[in-house]
Order: C-alpha cells, then sequence, then structure tokens
C-alpha cells in the first residue's frame, strides 16, 4: 500500500479502488452486494462496467461517491482519488469534504429518467443549485459556464436553460445531466446506465457525444451498464462483474475477441449483432446467485459449462492472464480459448497481421 | 396415487376443516408481523369479548345506592360508582354493546355500498359513471353530523339496523370515490387486459382479478367505516337524539348534564366511558395496520 | 399486402387509431395497412411513439381502430358501428397478449396454477380440476418451466422476470390461440436470459405453428428472432418499410431504415466503430400535435427533395417481390411511377 501512496506515476491514475466491500443487511441476512473489487481508472480512460441485474456494478458506482443507502456500510477496501500528486481517502471524507469532492471531482450522472430531475424546478434553477452545493462560483461564472456546456452537448442553450424537465425529450435530458456533470470540470465522471431507455437514434446522438466530450475534455469515464453494445462503442477497458466481483478485465478489444472468462463468452454469445449475418444465440442457463447466501467456490459454477471440482470448492481470484493488461478470475481459461477461436479469427482478420499471445 | 394426484390442489368438503385451521393460524401468524397492529387485534378481540361473554359475568348496574355516590375506585367496584351509586364497570361491560354491534353494521353495509358503487362505476364507465361521481362530489359537501341530527329530531332513530343504513347512506361517497379510484388503477393494468384477451368475463374480472388485489383496501376502509360510524352514534347519544339506554354515549350525557367534571370524585364517571371509547378506535386504527399487511399477495408464500 | 401468396390470418386495412378530445386529437396509428399468414413471424418495430403498440393492441382487439378495418381468417372483426362482429368469439381467443412487464403481466394474488386453469376451466377446455392440472403440468413443461412443484402453487412475486414471462406465454397458450402478439416481450428481461425466452417462443411456432407479431426497438432482438419472417419499420404513426427480415438488414431502402441500421450501437467493436453513418439533418422528433407536411421523415431525411417529399404523402408501394416502401425516392430507384 505505501508504495503505491508514494509513486509519482500513479499521478496519471485519478482513481483506485482497492479491494472494496459493501453490504447491507435485510431481513433475512447480510447481502453482500460488493465483493472485493480493486480497479484503477487512469485520466482520459473509459472503464465500462458490464453486468446484469444484481451483479452489484451500481451498487459499487453509489459507493465511489458515498451515496449508499443508510443501511449499507463498507466494511472493508479503499477508495483513493489522486488530484496531481495528492492522494485523498474518500472514505473518510468529512460531510463538507464530500460534498466538495462530489461533482467537482468525480460526478455522478444517473439515467436520463424524470426521476433525475426536481419537476417543478427550470434548468438553470437545478444547475444553480447543484453549483452553489459543490462549488464557489459566482452566479455570473455559473451562467456563462451553463449556457457554454449545453451548447457543446449541442442544445440551444436559451431556449433549454428556462425549461422545465417535463418540457424535454429524454435524450435532452441525458444531455442536460450531462452538461451539468461538467459544470465543474470533474475529474471523473461516472455514469449510470447512459443509454438504456433511450431511442436507437437518440442513443446514438449519445454515444457520440460521450465520445467526442471524452476526446477533447480528456475526464476519465467509468460507465456502468448491462449493454454490451454500449461498452463495445465506448469502452477503452472493460470489467464483466458477476455476483459483486469483477470476473474480467481487459483492453476492450481483448474482452470481445479473446474472452477468458466463461460468463463474459456466455454474454458475447447471448448478444445479437444487428447487422452481417445471422448468427446462432446461446442463453446462459440458471440465474444469478443469492447475494445473502451465495454458493461456495466460483459464484459462477452451477451455470458455467466448464465446471470443474476445483470451482466447486475454491474461488478464483483476478490473476494476470494475457499480459500486463488483461486479467481473469477463472481456473479454465484454456478451455474457454479453445471454444473462442471463431471471435480470435474475427480479431485477426480485423487487426490484420499478428495478434499478441501472453502465454497466461 | 399417480404423480398428478399428488399435485392436486387442496379442495373439497374433505379439506375445510383442516383448511380452516391452517387459515386461522396462518391469520394469526400475519396479523403478528406488525406489532402495533396485532396489540390492536388483541385489544379489539378483547372489546369484543367484554361486551358479550362480559355480560353474562358482570350483572347489570341497575341497583342505584345512593350511599355510594362517585364513591372511588375499590375491589367492589373497580371503577368506582356513578352519580347514582351504579357501579361504572358493569356500565361500561354493558354499554358496549350497542356501539359495537352498530359499528359493525355500519362498517359492513357502508362498505358494500362503496364498494359496489365504486367498482361498477370504474369498470362500465361512462354516463353512469359521470352522473355518480357528480353525485358524490355534492354529498360530500353535506354536512353529516349536523345533517344527522336534524334527521334524528324528525324520526325515532330506535332501530339499529335503521341507524346503521342511514349512517351508511350518509357516508357513501367518500368511500366510493376511493374504491373508484383505486379500481380505477388496477383495471389498466396488464393483467386485467390479459384477462380480456382471454374472454374470461366482466363477473370474472371484478371478483377474481380486481377484488382480491382491493383486500387490504377495503379492509382499511371498513375499519374507517367503523370508527366514523361510532363517533356519528354516540355524538347523537350523547346529545340525547337517540333513545338508546346502557350506551357509553349515554353514559357521557349523563355525566356532563350531572356536573361530573366539575368534581374531583365523579372524574372516572367521565373519564371512563370516554376512555373505552377512545381505546376502541385506537383498537381499530391499530389493527388496521396488520390487515393492510395480511391481505398483501407479496407476503404470501406457495 | 403479405406475401399475395393465399389467405391472411390476419389482415389490417386502412387501420387509423386516435386518442386524445375533439381539440387536441393525436393520431397515433396513420392508416396501417398490411397482412400476415399463418405460420408467419412478423416483427414490428420503431422507435418511442411511432404507434407500434397501438397497433399491437389494435390486432389483438384490445383497442378499437378509429377507422379502418381488421380481419380475422377473413371475417371483420369489428362491424362498421363498433360492435363485435360475427365469430369475435373465435378472434378474441384465436389472438392472445404477451406483455412487456414481467411485474405488472401477472395477477399477484393469484398462483400460478390458478392463473393458468382459469381459462381452461372458464371455457370448458377440460373436464374437471384433475385434467385442468394435467393441462397446466404439460404448458409449464412446454413453456421450459420444471419441476413443475416448483412453480405449480407459487405467487408471482416468488418468480423472477425470465419465469415471469414464460408463466405469461403459458397463459396465453392455455386458449389454443392461433396468434399471439408479443409486445416488447423481452425487454425487460436480463440479456443472458433474452436468448433462451426467444428460443422457446421460437419452438412454439415450430411445433404448434404459433404466428407472430413481435413488437420491439431492438433491433438485434428483431433479426434473430425475425430472421425467417419479414419486418415493418414504423416511424411516427405509418409503415414505412416492410420487407423480409434479411433484404431488410442487409438492403434497407427507406432512408429511416438506412439511419436505424447504422445507428445501432453494436457489440462488436471493431463492427460497431467502422459502421458508415447517416447523417440526418435534423436531431427533432416530431410532435405528434405537429405533424410535418408529406412525407413524416422529411425534416429528418438526407434525400429530401423540396417540393416533393414535403408536399405529397408517400404510399406504401410495393417494390419488388414481396418488398414494400413508403418513399418517392427509393420507389423512383425501384422504377415504380410516383
Amino acid at each position: 500500500m505505501e508504495n503505491k501512496v508514494a509513486d509519482a506515476s500513479r499521478a496519471k491514475v485519478p482513481l483506485t479502488v482497492e479491494d472494496l466491500w459493501v453490504e447491507y443487511q435485510i431481513e433475512r441476512g447480510v447481502v453482500k452486494a460488493v465483493r472485493g473489487v480493486s480497479f484503477s481508472l487512469a485520466r482520459g480512460e473509459s472503464l465500462a462496467l458490464i453486468g446484469e441485474s444484481g451483479c452489484g456494478k451500481t451498487t459499487l458506482g453509489v459507493a465511489l461517491i458515498r451515496l449508499l443507502v443508510q443501511a449499507a456500510r463498507i466494511p472493508r477496501g479503499e477508495i483513493t482519488y489522486w488530484r496531481g500528486n495528492q492522494g485523498i481517502d474518500v472514505l473518510s471524507l468529512k460531510e463538507r469534504e464530500l460534498r466538495r469532492f462530489r461533482w467537482s471531482e468525480c460526478a455522478m450522472v444517473f439515467q436520463s429518467a424524470l426521476n433525475a430531475f426536481n419537476p417543478v424546478l427550470r434548468i438553470w434553477d437545478q444547475i444553480l443549485d447543484t453549483a452553489k452545493a459543490h462549488g464557489g462560483m459566482s452566479r455570473a461564472q455559473v451562467r456563462e459556464r451553463a449556457l457554454q456546456l449545453l451548447e457543446y452537448v449541442q442544445l440551444d442553450p436559451k431556449r433549454v436553460i428556462d425549461a422545465y424537465p417535463h418540457e424535454l425529450s429524454g435524450g435532452m435530458r441525458q444531455r442536460v445531466l450531462l452538461a451539468m456533470s461538467l459544470l465543474l470540470d470533474p475529474q471523473v465522471l461516472i455514469l449510470d446506465e447512459p443509454t438504456t431507455a433511450l431511442d436507437i437514434l437518440t442513443q446514438r446522438t449519445i454515444i457520440d457525444l460521450l465520445r467526442r466530450l471524452k476526446e477533447e475534455i480528456g475526464f476519465a469515464m467509468l460507465f456502468i451498464s448491462h449493454d454490451l453494445a454500449t461498452a463495445a462503442e465506448l469502452a477503452d477497458r472493460v470489467a464483466t462483474m458477476y455476483a459483486g466481483t469483477i470476473v474480467e478485465l481487459g483492453p476492450v478489444d481483448d474482452i470481445f475477441y479473446r474472452p477468458a472468462h466463461p460468463y463474459t463468452l456466455g454474454l458475447i454469445r447471448a448478444v445479437p449483432t444487428v447487422t452481417g449475418d445471422f448468427e446462432d444465440l446461446v442463453s446462459i442457463p440458471g440465474a444469478p446467485p443469492d447475494l445473502v447466501d451465495p454458493p461456495p467456490g466460483c459464484k459462477f459454477h452451477p451455470r458455467c459449462p466448464y465446471v470443474t471440482e476445483h470451482c466447486r470448492v475454491e474461488e478464483p481470484k483476478l490473476e494476470i492472464h494475457y499480459g500486463e493488461t488483461h486479467s481473469v478470475a477463472c481456473f479454465n481459461v484454456r478451455r474457454v480459448q479453445e471454444d473462442t477461436l471463431d471471435l480470435q479469427e474475427r480479431y485477426q482478420k480485423y487487426m490484420g497481421g499478428k495478434a499478441q499471445w501472453a502465454q497466461g | 396415487m399417480t404423480a398428478v394426484q399428488a399435485l392436486m390442489p387442496k379442495t373439497g368438503i374433505r379439506y375445510w376443516p383442516e383448511r380452516f385451521v391452517r387459515g386461522i393460524g396462518r391469520f394469526l401468524k400475519l396479523m403478528s408481523r406488525n406489532k402495533t397492529g396485532f396489540a390492536g387485534f388483541l385489544l379489539f378481540i378483547g372489546f369484543v369479548l367484554m361486551t358479550t361473554v362480559g355480560t353474562w359475568f358482570v350483572p347489570p348496574a341497575t341497583s342505584a345506592d345512593i350511599t355510594k355516590i362517585y364513591a372511588p375506585a375499590s375491589w367492589e367496584h373497580p371503577l368506582g360508582t356513578d352519580s347514582q351509586g351504579k357501579d361504572i364497570l358493569a356500565q361500561i361491560v354493558h354499554g358496549g354493546r350497542d356501539i359495537l354491534q352498530m359499528a359493525l353494521l355500519t362498517g359492513i353495509i357502508s362498505t358494500f355500498i362503496g364498494v359496489a358503487l365504486g367498482s361498477l362505476s370504474a369498470l362500465v364507465g361512462g354516463g353512469f359513471d359521470a352522473f355518480l361521481t357528480m353525485l358524490a362530489d355534492i354529498w360530500l359537501t353535506i354536512p353529516r353530523f349536523p345533517l344527522l341530527a336534524v334527521l334524528a329530531t324528525l324520526i325515532k332513530l330506535d332501530n339499529m339496523l335503521f341507524l346503521a343504513l342511514l349512517l351508511s347512506i350518509l357516508s357513501w361517497a367518500g368511500l366510493y370515490r376511493a374504491i373508484r379510484a383505486q379500481v380505477f388503477s388496477i383495471k389498466e393494468r396488464d393483467y386485467i387486459e390479459a384477462a380480456t384477451a382471454l374472454d374470461l368475463g366482466m363477473w370474472h374480472i371484478i371478483f377474481s382479478e380486481v377484488l382480491p388485489n382491493m383486500l387490504s383496501y377495503i379492509a382499511i376502509s371498513f375499519t374507517f367505516g367503523m370508527t366514523s360510524a361510532i363517533y356519528a352514534q354516540v355524538g347523537l347519544v350523547f346529545l340525547g337524539l337517540v333513545p338508546l339506554t346502557r350506551n357509553w354515549g349515554v353514559m357521557i350525557n349523563l355525566a356532563w348534564t350531572q356536573g361530573a367534571i366539575f368534581f374531583k370524585d365523579s372524574v372516572y364517571f367521565i373519564m371512563a366511558p370516554v376512555t373505552a371509547i377512545a381505546l376502541f378506535q385506537l383498537s381499530i386504527v391499530w389493527m388496521s395496520r396488520s390487515l393492510e399487511e395480511i391481505f398483501n399477495p407479496r407476503l404470501r408464500t406457495g | 399486402m403479405g406475401t399475395g401468396l393465399g389467405e391472411y390470418l390476419i389482415e389490417g386495412r386502412n387501420l387509423v387509431r386516435m386518442f386524445g378530445s375533439r381539440k387536441e386529437r393525436v393520431t397515433a396509428v396513420d392508416d396501417v395497412s398490411f397482412g400476415i399468414q399463418e405460420g408467419e413471424v412478423v416483427c414490428l418495430v420503431g422507435e418511442s411513439g411511432c404507434g407500434k403498440t397501438t397497433t399491437g393492441k389494435m390486432i389483438a382487439g384490445l383497442l378499437k381502430p378509429t377507422s379502418g378495418q381488421i380481419l380475422y381468417a377473413g371475417k371483420p372483426v369489428w362491424n362498421p358501428r363498433g360492435d363485435r362482429g360475427e365469430d369475435f368469439k373465435k378472434f378474441r381467443l384465436g389472438v392472445q397478449i404477451i406483455h412487456q412487464d414481467p411485474y405488472a403481466s401477472l395477477n399477484p394474488s393469484h398462483t400460478i396454477y390458478k392463473i393458468l386453469s382459469t381459462p381452461l376451466l372458464h371455457h370448458k377446455l377440460v373436464a374437471n380440476t384433475h385434467e385442468a392440472l394435467e393441462r397446466v403440468i404439460e404448458l409449464l413443461n412446454i413453456v421450459g418451466l420444471g419441476p413443475v412443484e416448483d412453480f405449480l402453487y407459487k405467487y408471482p412475486h416468488q418468480l423472477s422476470g425470465g419465469q415471469r414471462q414464460r408463466v405469461s406465454v403459458a397463459r396465453a397458450l392455455t386458449v389454443n390461440p392461433r396468434f399471439i402478439v408479443a409486445d416488447e416481450a423481452v425487454s425487460m428481461v436480463d440479456v443472458s436470459i433474452r436468448v433462451g425466452l426467444l428460443n422457446m417462443m421460437a419452438d412454439l411456432k415450430r411445433n404448434l405453428g404459433v404466428t407472430y407479431l413481435f413488437i420491439t426497438h431492438d433491433l438485434a432482438v428483431a433479426k434473430f428472432f425475425a430472421w425467417e419472417g419479414r419486418i415493418a419499420v414504423m416511424y411516427v404513426g405509418s409503415i414505412v418499410e416492410f420487407a423480409s427480415t434479411p433484404q431488410l438488414i442487409n438492403d434497407p431502402l427507406h432512408p429511416y431504415s438506412k439511419a436505424l441500421l447504422a445507428a445501432v450501437p453494436e457489440a462488436d467493436p471493431e463492427l460497431t466503430r467502422s459502421k458508415e453513418r447517416v447523417e440526418l439533418r435534423s436531431q427533432d422528433i416530431p410532435s405528434l400535435l405537429a405533424l410535418p407536411s408529406g412525407c413524416r421523415f422529411h425534416p429528418r431525411c438526407p434525400y429530401f427533395e423540396p417540393g416533393l417529399c414535403d408536399v405529397r404523402r408517400p404510399a406504401l408501394l410495393p417494390v419488388g417481390e414481396n418488398r414494400f416502401v413508403a418513399c418517392h425516392i427509393a420507389a423512383r430507384e425501384a422504377g415504380i411511377p410516383a
């Protein structure tokens, strides 16, 4: 731990999460929603956290800015936010510092539902409220920046700033949320299901906008989604989550063309593409595990086609597999490799030349 | 027994006693989920028992004894005596029956009217619904209690059933609107649409699809129907407009007219019926909390 | 407007559905016509507000068209005056619906057994409760819910979303329908479970000969489910293109279809990042209260020709074998006289 704190090169990494656990109490017992998650987010990088309902991705996202419900607690783990060379322990921030941290260092954008806005306030009022709560800008400064940002996200600034939320479409509201999130110039942007519940053409504009914003402004982006297609579009790296842990983490091309975890492979095989030939799809049998009383060993083993006795007994850790940047939590990576030759072929075809094979 | 027979749902005369006993057990278990609700339920049962079974054990207070006017609490008279020396506890025990019966009767009748009209209105719609809604809106502006008091002077309200009917008719509008709103919301649900697609018919939809999902709402309405009936009745009796005897309301009336509020010794006389009424109302309100839960299908486990 | 061979099982002619009061009328479905043959799978795709759900509910008989006709097995479903046609009962039981939200589609007060046995007993499709139970068990097996003891007497809240959708399908099957309208039936189900559900529904088509109208906003699901069928693309209340799925996916003709296919994000990084985009002239979705003149898509269409597209509404015309497009430009390029 000391090394990481002193390591100057860490200045490139605005956010590191180390062995984070989040659990909360319900009538039946303790729900272990997040179990030992570790990752880092580099400046200008976008990391996609992919998983289905109940995998803990939203809990993780919300924990990063400490917006968890009262009943939740963090028994273990560290969230460190780096500004230049100075590291801030997010978990020990006091109320006032936390408020300054949120939105001005690390902003979170929720789904574009009407719920994200106060229906009785105009957009300008909400922007002003947010700015006042989290930063120290003057009213005139906020106004100027707000108009600037609304234009940047391709909205008509004068029209939108005085509108009520219900007067805007879903896509427009999502863009307002994005503009608001950039108000105080945060280093890290967390987006929860940025494109779900949006129509195809609106999704396209939001995705293109996010890509442009990231390239031009250079913030680090963590987006949480169940949609593989959004990850394929926007992510530099992808982490797949299952039952509260990250089961695979790697560059986007590696994840899609050389998946090493059976769950990741299962997701890829279950999601059809639109253009191109017909693909036969395979669903993953079974259902996600009960997080109060999960099965022993690997949490995915009841649904895994590659399960062995070892899997039922010991839970695999996220270990290095394909080179420095791609890690998997699975004992049977070789067999998964054998079953993904078609994907690897496609990867080679598109990349031309040789793909790097690091023997794990 | 074939595999299929083993899976048959348990219905039929043979199973009724077993189902009944199991039903009671489940009922009690669900009631006890909410502590306040269960307390209310026990208290309510307590009152019911007191006013029915209790009257067999406690002799009615008919003997006036002027030597014992406003006697303090003692073993012989746990709640003391009133202005005529009559035992207060006995009066409480015997005075509750009318009130309880009236409350239950009014609750049942008003709930029935409200549910029937409300659901019919919501499901049939059109002119029928528009007319009833307008009528309800007008009805709600009428001040009930003054009207009741006026009616009481014109008509002899000695028949309990009649009084219950009258109270129900006067208070139908509120319940009608609430039930109608509930049915409107349930009516739009997908499973009702599916029942329409399956051609299951309007009666089936009302009784089998809509009503079971409104049971908790109906139960709550029933309890509040009871509480408002009690207030109305006690009010009327207190004002001397209803010729009933042996009634908590009568006790309050007597206590009031006898000036019981002015003496320290007579505090039992006026407080006893007031407390009895308040406790009874409280038990109903608390009980409604449990009722809400037991009718919630999400608590059932198949 | 179908494959042109033989009778249609369900046919819609000039269907119009309006909502609202006389002052503020919204036309959700504006002159839609099509025909679906027995055993076909037709997908209705479009974005929110295009009228696909309204069309689906009209076909299922749950909404009456404001004008236009629906025919089931050749007979009109509604009489001109608006009351039920003859043979309405056959239509009613012959067309069933599966809803989108697994949490709202089953009555929370009923056990699964009760949900499935009620239609059987009500319509006397079985003689007694014993037979009802046998048939319920059979249905649970058909939709892949087992072991049956684990489902029969449970309540809906004890089942997962995917399981509830299967019960919905089983419920639809109780009355032996010939036609099923699936309204976004897999949209609220987890991705890894979706495929299982879709495969189960496809099996019903193969084994029981069920015809489908599958409504969805997800092009990938439409492509997978209706690969051997057809897709109708809707925009602001009308069908703009109607073609077999491979044709639509590989060679879309209507500018809106082209835009959709180019815009949809794909779960394949190389594919999605190298896709050629179709630039639209405007991002604004037309409001149903103030529709554009002529072709509804013209304000956004990259092929817009002033004087033509904003003046005359293009009709849904046949362009080639069993293909229809509602676009002046596309029709011209296919050699159809305007």
